[in-house]
């Protein structure tokens, strides 16, 4: 039996690797439903390695570009790209992440208004990331929720996990070191007089911003990315920010309704990577940053491969044997 | 270079923002060897300054330098400088008092009242400003006792547009530390602010956007030390005509 401290997304992703290899794994979380006390709720949702290459290291690649195919088997995935466009003004932060990223096309005005016909009148050059794609992370950490109990994984919910267990998934809760929390923003908008139908980055010198549709009119808006553990509700500014970014994009957003807007602390290491680490008997997952549905199944296979290694120590060493 | 008091070796200060991550920041601060780096401070990271990030900078033993980046008032402009004072323990403030929010232009009028405000208080003020002499005059009649003129918009990148502007600033103020602050994009436009007699440089986009952010402040540290050594050097000024370095008289005749 494998005790998780954490039924977010790192714990989850987690024991699911773990009950797929036959492993028997327990989680406890302090939120009373699925999902509820993950900073993974204000995520974006979006599976695109290759955009964030514009300011991640390479292993975002390396370790996200299997994220799509492992999320389709929990969740349903838009597997429609992602659509990077600039303020006329700010054409030249194009090129520089033209020039940080690979695996794109570049799209003219006829493109982009075939791709997404609504902003086809909005901007006359963008990149397109074909192969990315994204998911609704509050339906994908409830689904995720439903395979580890459907493969016979066991959830405490409102329940402190004990002292010692073998893998901790408590993200900022964590006693890390180097552990720090990065606090980002989020919007959700509903606008259904706004058709759109992938990912849209708006790069902005300040801040570069994502809008992602959730279906049925419904829109997340986010990007920002402050040195700060502070937990109070979204800023004035942030909102303004993010809220002309939408406009910016779709006029349209002007009518939309704010339906909800928050804020959570992301757990990142100083390099922005994730790790698994060990400490007084106990394995950690933690740092998955803004990279969480990204990175989270690579991490999660890595700390299966950990737990379940004797047997492929054992395995190793007969190959290197024989 | 002394500013308030404090003897600094580095002609570079360098901007923390905007970097990839904090590690690759700590390595951009190792790879110029500055001294003074400058921090933006936001009520959210006032709260919530046991952030590891926050770690990250004090342990690389540099000055920090708080500035009140987008600030657009006098008063938003004060409180941020007290919320810096408190947070850091340090009088040093970047004054910078935003005038519009598209060119990001500085609002003179609203610096000066605040740099009087702020040195009336005790704060040491490092004003971003324009390269303005009478605006620099009523600074310093304020109290600051630095600097800070722009090169060209903030983050844009463009180098110096008015060069002569900062020549008559250093000839007009030439025992004020001159601080470039904005618009350097590249090496080149270091050494030429420092060719031009400005007793340091600050940026941060130029570093924090480059591919390879530590090898970019390694290049700006030496393009600043070198512009340094050649305005002690004394340059020769240019000429219309060529002028041989060798005499033409006395040639052997090859006839």
């Amino acid at each position: 039996m494998i005790t998780i401290a954490g039924a977010g997304l790192a714990g989850l992703a987690s024991a699911y690797e773990l009950l797929m290899r036959g492993a028997d794994v327990t989680l406890y979380d302090l939120g009373h439903a699925p999902g509820s006390n993950s900073v993974a709720r204000f995520a974006g949702g979006m599976l695109a390695p290759w955009c964030e290459r514009e300011s991640a290291e390479e292993q975002v690649i390396t370790l996200g570009a299997q994220a799509l195919d492992w999320w389709d088997q929990i969740t349903p995935v838009t597997r429609r790209g992602t659509l990077v466009v600039a303020p006329t003004r700010d054409r030249a932060e194009l090129t520089r992440f033209s020039r940080r990223t690979n695996k794109y096309r570049q799209v003219a005005q006829a493109d982009i208004a075939e791709l997404e016909p609504e902003l086809g009148d909005r901007f006359s050059q963008g990149l397109f990331f074909e192969r990315e794609g994204h998911l609704d992370p509050r339906q994908a950490l409830a689904d995720l929720t439903g395979k580890v109990q459907t493969l016979g994984g066991t959830i405490h919910f409102g329940t402190p996990a004990p002292a010692q267990v073998d893998l901790d998934c408590t993200g900022s809760a964590a006693p890390l070191p180097g552990l720090r929390p990065v606090r980002g923003e989020m919007a959700i908008l509903d606008c259904p007089e706004v058709a759109i139908s992938r990912t849209i980055r708006l790069l902005h010198p300040r801040m570069p911003l994502y809008l992602v549709p959730r279906g049925n009119g419904i829109y997340m808006i986010g990007g920002t990315m402050i040195e700060s553990s502070s937990t109070r509700a979204p800023s004035v500014r942030s909102l303004s920010e993010m809220l002309s970014a939408a406009f910016t994009i779709h006029p349209g957003f002007a009518e939309a309704s704010v339906i909800e807007t928050g804020a959570g602390l992301r757990p990142a290491f100083a390099d922005n990577l994730p790790r698994v680490t060990h400490q007084n008997g106990t394995t950690y997952l933690n740092g998955l940053y803004r990279h969480g549905f990204l990175l989270a199944p690579a991490m999660a296979q890595q700390v299966a491969d950990h737990f379940l290694s004797e047997t492929s120590h054992e395995d190793h060493r007969e190959r290197t044997i024989a | 270079m002394r500013l308030y008091g404090i003897d600094v070796t580095s002609r570079l200060l360098l901007g923390t923002a905007q970097y990839p991550s904090p590690a690759i920041l700590a390595d951009a601060i190792r790879a110029c060897d500055t001294q003074i780096i400058t921090v933006s401070l936001r009520r959210e990271t006032a709260d919530g300054t046991g952030a590891g990030f926050w770690d990250t900078l004090r342990e690389t033993g540099t000055y920090i330098l708080p500035n009140t980046a987008g600030c657009h008032s006098v008063q938003e402009a004060v409180t941020t400088a007290h919320m810096a004072r408190e947070v850091l323990g340090t009088d040093w403030i970047k004054l910078e008092v935003i005038g519009h929010s598209d060119t990001l232009q500085p609002d003179v009028f609203g610096l000066v009242e605040a740099a009087r405000i702020l040195c009336d208080d005790g704060f040491q003020v490092f004003p971003y400003t324009t390269d303005d002499l009478v605006v620099g005059e009523r600074l310093l009649d304020a109290g600051c006792e630095v600097l800070m003129p722009w090169g060209a918009p903030i983050g844009s990148g463009q180098g110096l547009r008015n060069p002569d502007a900062l020549r008559s600033m250093r000839a007009h103020f030439p025992d004020v530390p001159l601080i470039v602050d904005a618009g350097i994009g590249r090496p080149s436009d270091a050494a030429k602010a420092m060719e031009l007699g400005m007793d340091a440089v600050l940026l941060n986009t130029a570093v924090a956007k480059a591919g390879d952010p530590a090898e970019m402040a390694r290049a700006m540290t030496l393009a600043i030390d070198a512009g340094r050594a050649g305005y002690l050097a004394d340059p020769i000024e240019p000429r219309d005509m060529a002028v041989p370095s060798t005499p033409l008289l006395g040639l052997a005749e090859l006839a």
